[in-house]
């Protein structure tokens, strides 16, 4: 049998089919978050070649875990981004991830269970969120904005108290004339001095490992690591721990 | 005829006492307003009626009734980052009309800073705008452990002084007898609201701890009239036969985990904040909020009351913080802590992520910071407290050893 794990983010939807011995047989991945269609099952099983009779179990996660008609289980996105971060980098002690809306850091012990987690406030600075409107004032797509970072000789500070700041202080920035590559940098260092002052809410202990769809930029992890004093690990497929470990935990309630 | 519930007796009550202070008005008697912890029992003894903004404003709240009245306050210049309780009661002092009932305007001013600084501003503007006389108690942060002599000589000095001009401005004797009496009844209802939230420490408890929060409107209220006593001694013989019977705290589910909510609650999101930790088993079984109306003294003891209200806990030192909530872990087997970033209340957050640290590292219990709001509907969002709180029930099941 195999075991569906969906994680439906703010900004997009994640899926991860897992069988028997817990490998992955198949990843799912669409740039829409809570509004995904209700079928997200159906699509999900459809798009990987899997009949629905094929899953023995399916648990839910996410921001819109409860948009998922025909899972067996809802779980919170932390305990499985913890599930899916020890089975991607078993040691992991310290996890980081930065998804659409949110941000945390959670601390597990020696058996990956969650021993504390801290999570941003409200405001959506330090998260996906923050460098997604901030690359669109640059003109930039995300995926741009570390190659656009690494031409950057020069470090300028960019608020990290609030997007809407943030964002009319990029403006006047690029009104004064300030380079882009300046203020992609500025902006990495931004969201990374945010995190770091939330993950230092818990223990960090190494391996830190770092999850959620911004792992993928590699200049922010290296500005995270940099900012904590620690080396962070970024497996293939970040973006996919949190469905992965919904899968895993599907596995393990049948 | 059936004897009334407490809860019943709690509806009754507060109809009248809104009732009544309208009434007051009309007859042309003095009306006062006062911080929720203040040294009530002055204006009792003096026969004064008094109403309470707080109360008034997290009841505002509660109904989900509070924009506008935000929206008047902010209109006139008060800026969003001043606590929703001030917003909502500088609001309604000019549109004097709510669907939670309505408090006639105040002809004094009654003001203990013992629970924030914010009121002294807060209640200084509305004596000034309406021209009335303002009483205050100024009672300076306590930085030490233990609440020095000198703030306790400070307070009862202020008691005295503030005795004397309520004999200045209503024309009155102050009748010491009768003061004593109301620091009796006083002290006699705050036992019975300690002993009803003690009954919560049974476990299952039978106390369904977001009752605190309803009850709290009589103990704000009412805590210096003998009606008040009997609220909380019907309520707390209420529970303790539900304890008897091995009842918890809801008929349709079971407590699975037990946790102490820090601050003030969310007054617009009540039952949404409720209906989420119930569906996750949890149950609030204390806080540290409430406790702030134990106020205990002898009768006819001034520095012992003195010293009660120097003593309020949101007073005390960062050490009094842990140590209050590592004792009420203890006392209630609790699992959890959940702490209530509460936007209003910069006082009661500065110190929240320090204390929850301290405390999970003395106690071992998982806890959980949400943002929410006292009475702004702006600054919460349900889905972020679900999953907050949804992950601190995973923790705690982990812990337990219950499920993955």
């Amino acid at each position: 049998m195999k075991y569906l794990g969906v994680d439906i983010g703010s900004s997009a939807s994640k899926a991860v089919i897992v069988d028997n011995e817990g490998v992955v047989v198949a990843r799912w991945l669409k740039h829409t978050g809570v509004g995904v269609a209700t079928d997200v099952i159906e699509t999900v099983l459809a798009e990987t070649g899997t009949e629905a009779s094929e899953i023995a179990c399916t648990v839910a996660t996410g921001y819109g875990r409860k948009l998922v008609p025909g899972a067996d289980e809802e779980i919170a996105e932390l305990s499985c981004h913890a599930k899916g971060a020890r089975a991607l980098v078993p040691k992991t002690r310290t996890i980081i991830d930065i998804g659409g809306q949110d941000a945390k850091a959670i601390s597990l012990d020696g058996y990956g269970r969650i021993q504390s987690f801290a999570m941003n406030d409200k405001c959506a600075a330090g998260t996906g969120r923050f460098l997604e409107v901030m690359a669109h004032v640059l003109g930039v797509g995300t995926d741009a904005l570390p190659d656009l970072a690494a031409a950057s000789g020069t470090d300028i500070r960019i608020s990290n108290t609030c997007t809407v700041f943030a964002e009319s202080e990029v403006i006047s920035q690029l009104a004064g004339g300030g380079s882009k590559a300046d203020i992609a940098k500025g902006i990495h260092a931004s969201v990374a001095e945010r995190i770091a002052g939330l993950a230092k809410r818990v223990d960090i202990v190494p391996v830190v490992c770092m999850t959620g769809g911004s792992a993928n930029n590699s200049a922010l992890a290296a500005c995270i690591g940099k900012e904590l004093g620690a080396e962070i690990v970024v497996p293939e497929w970040p973006q996919m721990a949190g469905a992965l470990g919904a899968a895993l935990y599907a596995r393990a309630i049948l | 005829m059936e004897q009334e519930t407490s809860k019943q007796m709690l509806d009754r009550l507060l109809a009248a006492h809104y009732s009544e202070a309208e009434a007051a008005k009309r007859e042309g008697k003095l009306v006062a307003w006062a911080t929720s912890i203040s040294p009530q029992e002055l204006l009792e003894t003096m026969g004064i009626t008094t109403v309470y903004p707080e109360n008034h404003a997290a009841a505002i709240g509660a109904r989900k009734n509070a924009e506008g009245f935000l929206a008047r306050s902010e209109a006139n210049g008060y800026s969003v980052d001043i606590c929703s309780y001030a917003r909502v009661n500088l609001g309604y002092m000019e549109l004097l009309s709510s669907p939670a009932g309505n408090i006639p305007l105040p002809d004094l001013i009654f003001c203990c800073s013992n629970i924030c600084n914010t009121v002294i501003k807060w209640y200084e503007n509305i004596a000034k705008e309406l021209g009335v006389p303002m009483i205050l108690f100024d009672m300076p942060f306590n930085h030490t452990y233990e609440v020095e002599e000198g703030s306790v000589r400070y307070m009862k000095a202020q008691i005295l002084s503030a005795i004397r001009r309520l004999e200045e401005i209503t024309g009155a004797r102050f009748d010491e007898d009768r003061f004593r009496e109301v620091m009796r009844v006083s002290t006699e209802t705050a036992r019975w609201w300690k002993q009803a939230s003690l009954v919560a420490a049974a476990k299952p408890s039978p106390m369904n701890g977001f009752e605190l929060f309803n009850y709290m409107a009589a103990i704000v209220c009412m805590r210096g009239k003998a009606d008040g006593t009997e609220i909380f001694r019907r309520w707390a013989a209420e529970l303790e036969e539900k304890k008897a019977r091995g009842a918890g705290p809801w008929k349709d589910a079971e407590e699975k985990y037990r946790i102490l909510w820090d601050g003030i609650a969310c007054w617009p999101y009540l039952s949404d904040t409720y209906k989420v930790l119930k569906k996750y088993g949890i149950n609030m079984v204390t806080s540290t909020y409430p406790d702030s109306w134990t106020i205990l003294y002898e009768a006819g003891d001034l520095d012992g009351m003195a010293r009660a209200y120097s003593s309020n806990y949101v007073n005390r030192n960062l050490d009094f913080g842990v140590n209050n909530i590592a004792g009420l872990v203890e006392t209630f087997s609790l699992d959890g802590v959940i702490f209530h970033s509460n936007r209003s209340c910069k006082f009661m957050d500065f110190r929240q992520l320090e204390t929850a640290r301290q405390v999970e590292a003395r106690t071992g219990v998982p806890t959980v910071l949400f943002d929410g709001d006292q009475t702004d509907p702006r600054a919460f969002s349900l889905a972020q407290y679900e999953t907050r709180i949804q992950t601190l029930a995973e923790t705690m099941a982990a812990r337990k050893g219950v499920g993955a």
